[in-house]
């Protein structure tokens, strides 16, 4: 259960001799004056979920169009299993893809969209329906298969492209914004669709996506990307609980961010003074002087509230409430410290019967020295 | 109806009467103007006084405005297709007669008051048996198909070039596509004859430059034709499928790349069927007025040019044989109009439901 090489085959990114499957290596993409994608490096490993998110114009479809071939990167290199990608055009790379808009050919019905990659190898017609006919039950739309796209949902054309883009078994899938024109329901069960197609034939998925959500669910590792770099790799969890950045903290749910300077180096805990909380206790960090700019990053969730001060505690602020927004789940607080800074938190509703704490209540707001992350850029 | 309705109510009558009285005297020639002009006025003045009387009547009867949008080309339509067809019809079942109109009424009074019928299809049989007139269709469906091929190979690069172009240079393109219609139509096809003639343009640069010795012999012959064909109706090609091809979205393309399609294939298999509504309605306006075009081979062809729009214009006015040349036209229009409803039949087969 503990031995290294189980966890290192589940997640190889964690091996240093592991082999990447795709090698992105310096990879830039200009367009005229514009730079979409600036020297970016990434390795991705057999059987993984990887996901590009970042905003809209971060360079993250661009990357994803480089690696499909519909782009020439301006400079850098692309190794897919070990071979140059430069120069081989779109229709001879082991890669597929699915588009965001689909484009499935309107002309053509349910059936014959998903053949045509295996008529284009040159498969005869009787083993391309026969396989087409496999892969439709995958995707749960065998009696479709003489629909044409305009007589399908949403949902059904999904299915209908990420089968047409998975029966030629490629090596990689790249999937571009693959649930963004799903309702939000439908959205959370073919987040589980996918994940579940993608363990079955277990082929490498590369995900662009906008949605930190979808990232988070999806996921093996997710890369963050903005003006065309990458600001942090990692497994969602990493880039959830120890993100390397100020952007990545805040792109990535929501976070409360205090800057303040670092206090002398300690072995148990340190300090920071803060503008907005004073003096706040983390623990120590490695390579931090004293005297350094920090930020503070604190999720909303980490942070409880008190009708009355806690005794002997440390990293205790007060203010009023000045705003709550009950979610079911959980309330989200809006708090107004003395100095006029508002944070965010967060409490979940365990007990039915609690009394809650309510609009223009005086708190106390309390969090664990370990539940702030010290950032430095 | 409101109140302000109803003196505009008077108005329009008096413009019936007004009107319609104008149009009447005009047709009868009573005032004083050319033949030409008191025709016009006639038009015009017969049209609108239509056009209130229908308001009127549609008023009367409690009829919603929304129903002129139709009203006023279907009457279009009426006036100025549907009855003068029913005229050459009723011209193409009548015998020739030297007479003014030339034309034999459909039926006659016999000396003792029996009703005698004129009206036969004898003109029609007569297109049947003359070799001259099957060939004459033959030949302009022969004409009006390669004429339509050529325009559809010479269109569909130009127009697929078009709209793959970037915006500005597009609209410069679609601007070259339209301009010649700026000029007379008889211009660029007089053009043409000074370009195809033996000491034309093309025959003195081939010669300059010593490819040829003797001039080549272009003009009047079925090649000036179908260049002069491929020319003036390039355009109505080009346009419809400008419109399809512009529609046709490049992930479509991708997509096809995507899954192993070279680009040839990508082609084959998405671009030109996809495209297939503009390559009908192009072909349509190319192949309809090509097949009754009479201006260019006349202006172009030579003494064995056959084509139906010469012959219906020999049978009218060479022969004066009016009947006859209904007769033709007749069938000339059946000719055209099946292509038609077989576009219209896959159409509406091709749209969604």
């Amino acid at each position: 259960m503990t031995s290294p090489t189980i966890a290192a085959n589940t997640r190889p990114w964690l091996d240093p001799a592991a082999k990447p499957f795709i090698s992105i290596r310096h990879i830039t993409k200009r367009f005229d004056d514009v730079t979409a994608v600036n020297d970016v490096s990434l390795d991705i490993f057999r059987g993984e979920l990887f996901c590009l998110l970042g905003g809209s114009g971060c360079g993250k479809s661009t990357l994803l169009r480089m690696l499909a071939g519909f782009e020439v990167p301006t400079a850098g290199q692309i190794l897919i299993d070990g071979q140059d990608m430069a120069g081989v055009p779109a229709d001879k790379r082991p890669t597929n893809m699915m588009f965001q808009s689909y484009a499935l050919f309107p002309h053509m019905t349910v059936e014959k969209n998903v053949a045509y990659g295996l008529l284009r190898e040159g498969k005869s017609k009787a083993e391309a329906y026969q396989r087409v006919a496999e892969m439709l039950r995958l995707v749960k739309l065998e009696q479709y298969a003489k629909r044409k796209p305009h007589q399908l949902s949403g949902g059904q054309r999904q299915r209908v492209a990420l089968a047409r883009a998975l029966i030629k078994q490629p090596k990689l899938l790249l999937l571009d914004e693959p649930l963004g024109a799903l309702d939000k329901k439908l959205r959370e069960e073919t987040q589980f669709e996918l994940i579940r197609i993608q363990e079955t034939l277990g082929v490498t998925f590369i995900v662009v996506t906008h949605d930190q959500d979808e990232a988070m669910t999806l996921a093996t590792r997710i890369g963050v990307m903005d003006e065309g770099v990458i600001r942090q790799v990692g497994e969602p969890r990493e880039i959830y609980e120890a993100p390397n950045s100020r952007y990545v903290a805040d792109f990535i749910g929501s976070v409360n961010l205090f800057e303040g300077k670092a206090g002398p180096a300690a072995p148990d805990l340190m300090r920071v003074e803060t503008g907005d909380l004073g003096p706040v206790v983390v623990p120590p960090v490695e390579a931090l002087v004293q005297g350094q700019n920090v930020w503070l990053a604190v999720r909303p969730e980490r942070i409880s509230l008190e009708r009355h001060r806690p005794e002997g505690r440390a990293n205790v602020v007060e203010g009023v409430v000045e705003d709550l927004a009950y979610g079911g789940h959980l309330t989200a607080y809006r708090v107004r410290l003395d100095n006029g800074r508002v944070i965010s938190v967060t409490q979940s509703n365990r007990l039915r019967d609690e009394d809650p704490i309510s609009w223009d209540e005086r708190v106390f707001a309390i969090w664990q020295p370990g539940a702030a992350r010290v950032l430095t850029k | 109806m409101s109140a302000g309705a109803v003196p505009w109510r008077g108005l329009r009558r008096s413009a019936v009467v007004l009107l319609g009285g104008l149009a009447v005297a005009a047709g009868l020639g009573v005032l004083p103007l050319a033949a030409d002009s008191a025709g016009s006025l006639a038009l015009v003045a017969g049209g609108l006084a239509i056009l209130f009387a229908a308001i009127e009547l549609g008023d009367g009867f409690g009829l919603s405005r929304r129903w002129l949008v139709i009203a006023v080309p279907m009457l279009w339509f009426l006036v100025f297709f549907l009855i003068p067809f029913v005229v050459l019809g009723r011209i193409s079942l009548s015998e020739v007669v030297i007479a003014r109109p030339p034309y034999s009424p459909l039926w006659e009074r016999g000396p003792n008051g029996e009703l005698e019928i004129i009206a036969s299809l004898d003109n029609y049989r007569f297109l049947l048996d003359d070799p001259l007139y099957v060939n004459a269709y033959l030949s302009s469906i022969k004409v009006a198909i390669v004429s339509t091929v050529f325009a559809l190979l010479v269109g569909y690069p130009i127009a697929y070039y078009i709209a793959r172009s970037p915006e500005p240079r597009r609209s410069v393109l679609l601007l070259l596509v339209i301009l010649p219609f700026w000029t007379s139509f008889l211009l660029r096809v007089y053009a043409w004859i000074g370009f195809l003639r033996s000491n034309g343009v093309i025959n003195n640069i081939l010669m300059w430059a010593g490819v040829i010795d003797e001039p080549l012999v272009m003009m009047q012959t079925d090649f000036a034709v179908y260049i002069g064909i491929v020319y003036t109706y390039l355009p109505f090609m080009i346009l419809p499928l400008y419109a399809t091809l512009v529609k046709l979205d490049d992930a479509l393309l991708e997509a096809a790349a995507d899954l192993g399609a070279t680009p040839t294939v990508t082609f084959l298999t998405v671009t030109l069927p996809l495209s297939m509504p503009g390559i009908i309605a192009g072909s349509m306006l190319v192949f309809i007025p090509a097949i009754g075009e009479y201006v260019i081979p006349a202006l172009l062809g030579g003494p064995d040019t056959l084509m139906i729009g010469r012959v219906l214009w020999d049978e009218f006015f060479s022969s004066r044989d009016w009947p006859v040349a209904s007769s033709v036209a007749i069938v000339m229009l059946i000719v055209v109009v099946i292509p038609i409803m077989w576009l219209q039949a896959v159409q509406n087969r091709e749209a969604p439901e």
